[in-house]
């Protein structure tokens, strides 16, 4: 708990002090999503329906750009090979980094899913679906992307190749979102349980493929 | 079983047993094709409802279950390499990436051609269809990742890491007739009970699923051979270098 605390605390402090970063994914998010009612037209005909799906689809791939971060930097400068030494299992870290990273993205991004969605023409009476379905499924999208980030650690085209990666096993996570934002029937049961899955299953991905690329 | 798998570790002992069955294995393949071809195209008879247009079946089907199959074994060869490192599970999860792919794009080609005289349409986005494409990524993006580390030790357990995680989808494609309401029809020949599926029709489906598989065999020792010659190669430059 100790370690998870410690782990949580530097990377967030990174995350504020290094500048704009996760505030960088961020605005990608807000840009992405404003380009699409440029593109489709003033018209609120072909946006009405659609908001919240366009808006799951952009965080995907917000979230995308944040992920070649999350271990590279510690990977690097060596970091990574004393906290693999550490008694305590790599999972505890990999999760605590997670936290960090949702802390400094996905939260950013849900609380301003609301003013976007209204943007995108979703109805008033769905925002607070929308927001929900983000707080349920963005750390899904960290915990994911984490073991895919962790995987391709010292790759050729490390960023394209998270990317290819990691996109079919978003599929789930669109799907079931971009459902529960429009507040269809067990999607939002479904969405919490991925992203619980995820939490189980994802730390002990990424630490395997951690200590295959600190081993290296 | 176990054991002849651990006996099968040795290159020279896997050459020697690879040069033995490969030719049965095309050959039978070969022949299973033609009759099988015979069967599907000329003697089965027609559907009543959907004419010659069933026939696309004989080819559709055996490739869907060649393209899950051979993601399954792809998996378990890739638990095999992380967890006994057994030095052909490794090449031989490597080796199945291209074929599974090739059957998952004909399932999908095939699929799409049957669906517009049938469903009307090329393509609709449930949930068969759509996890069946992200198979066809999962393939991609595995043997993409076989290329990007230039120490191949670190790519083979990266992408049998990839390779286990991506099984996850494996029960969702066969499950999700069932789950999701949809346009395609649910499991008519493997499920319990008989199969809901004529004799006439079965024969001919099951000769063409015998050609997929052996020629899928032929294809797994072709490739596993082709690699264990490129790592001898490699390894003898390095000595003549050295």
């Amino acid at each position: 708990m100790r370690t998870f605390l410690a782990v949580l605390r530097r990377d967030l402090a990174l995350a504020g002090r290094q500048g704009g970063e996760s505030g960088l994914a961020l605005l990608f998010f807000v840009l992405g999503a404003v380009l699409f009612p440029l593109g489709l037209g003033s018209d609120p005909g072909p946006l009405a329906g659609a908001g919240s799906g366009l808006l799951w689809v952009v965080a995907l791939l917000a979230a995308l750009l944040s992920l070649e971060r999350l271990f590279r930097a510690d990977w690097e400068d060596g970091a990574l090979d004393l906290l693999a030494a550490r008694p305590e299992p790599l999972a505890t870290v990999v999760l605590a980094k997670c936290a960090a990273h949702w802390l400094a993205t996905g939260l950013p991004m849900t609380v301003v899913s609301a003013l976007l969605g209204s943007m995108l023409a979703v109805p008033g009476e769905r925002l607070g679906l929308l927001v929900l379905s983000f707080l349920a499924g963005t750390p899904a999208l960290t915990l994911i992307g984490a073991a895919a980030a962790a995987l391709t650690l010292g790759a050729r085209l490390g960023g394209v190749l998270t990317a290819i990666l990691v996109l079919p096993l978003y599929i789930p996570v669109l799907i079931f979102g971009a459902a529960a934002a429009e507040g269809r029937d067990g999607a939002f049961a479904l969405l919490a349980a991925l992203t619980l899955a995820t939490l189980a299953l994802a730390p002990a991905v990424a630490s395997a493929a951690l200590r295959h690329a600190v081993e290296q | 079983m176990v054991r002849s798998l651990h006996r099968l570790a040795s290159p020279g002992r896997f050459r020697r047993f690879a040069g033995r069955i490969l030719p049965w294995t095309a050959g039978v393949s070969g022949l299973a094709f033609v009759a099988g071809l015979w069967l599907a195209l000329v003697e089965s008879p027609i559907d009543y409802q959907q004419k010659d247009s069933v026939r696309i079946m004989y080819v559709h089907v055996p490739a869907a279950w060649m393209a899950l199959s051979t993601y399954a074994v792809m998996a378990l060869a890739s638990a095999g390499a992380l967890i006994w490192r057994h030095p052909l599970a490794d090449l031989a999860a490597k080796a199945s990436a291209a074929p599974g792919a090739g059957f998952t794009l004909i399932a999908l080609v095939t699929g799409s051609l049957w669906g517009l005289p049938t469903w009307g349409t090329w393509w609709v986005w449930d949930a068969r269809l759509t996890s069946v494409l992200a198979l066809l990524f999962l393939y991609i993006g595995y043997m993409a990742i076989w290329r990007a580390f230039d120490d191949p030790r670190r790519a083979g357990r990266a992408a049998a890491v990839l390779a286990l995680v991506g099984a996850i989808n494996l029960p969702i494609i066969k499950f999700s007739v069932d789950w999701w309401s949809t346009l395609h029809q649910p499991a008519s020949v493997s499920r319990f009970g008989a199969p809901a599926i004529d004799p006439a029709m079965l024969r001919p489906l099951l000769v063409m699923y015998a050609a997929f598989f052996f020629f899928w065999i032929a294809v797994l020792l072709i490739r596993i051979r082709a690699e264990l010659n490129e790592r001898r190669l490699a390894a003898l430059a390095l000595q003549r270098s050295s």
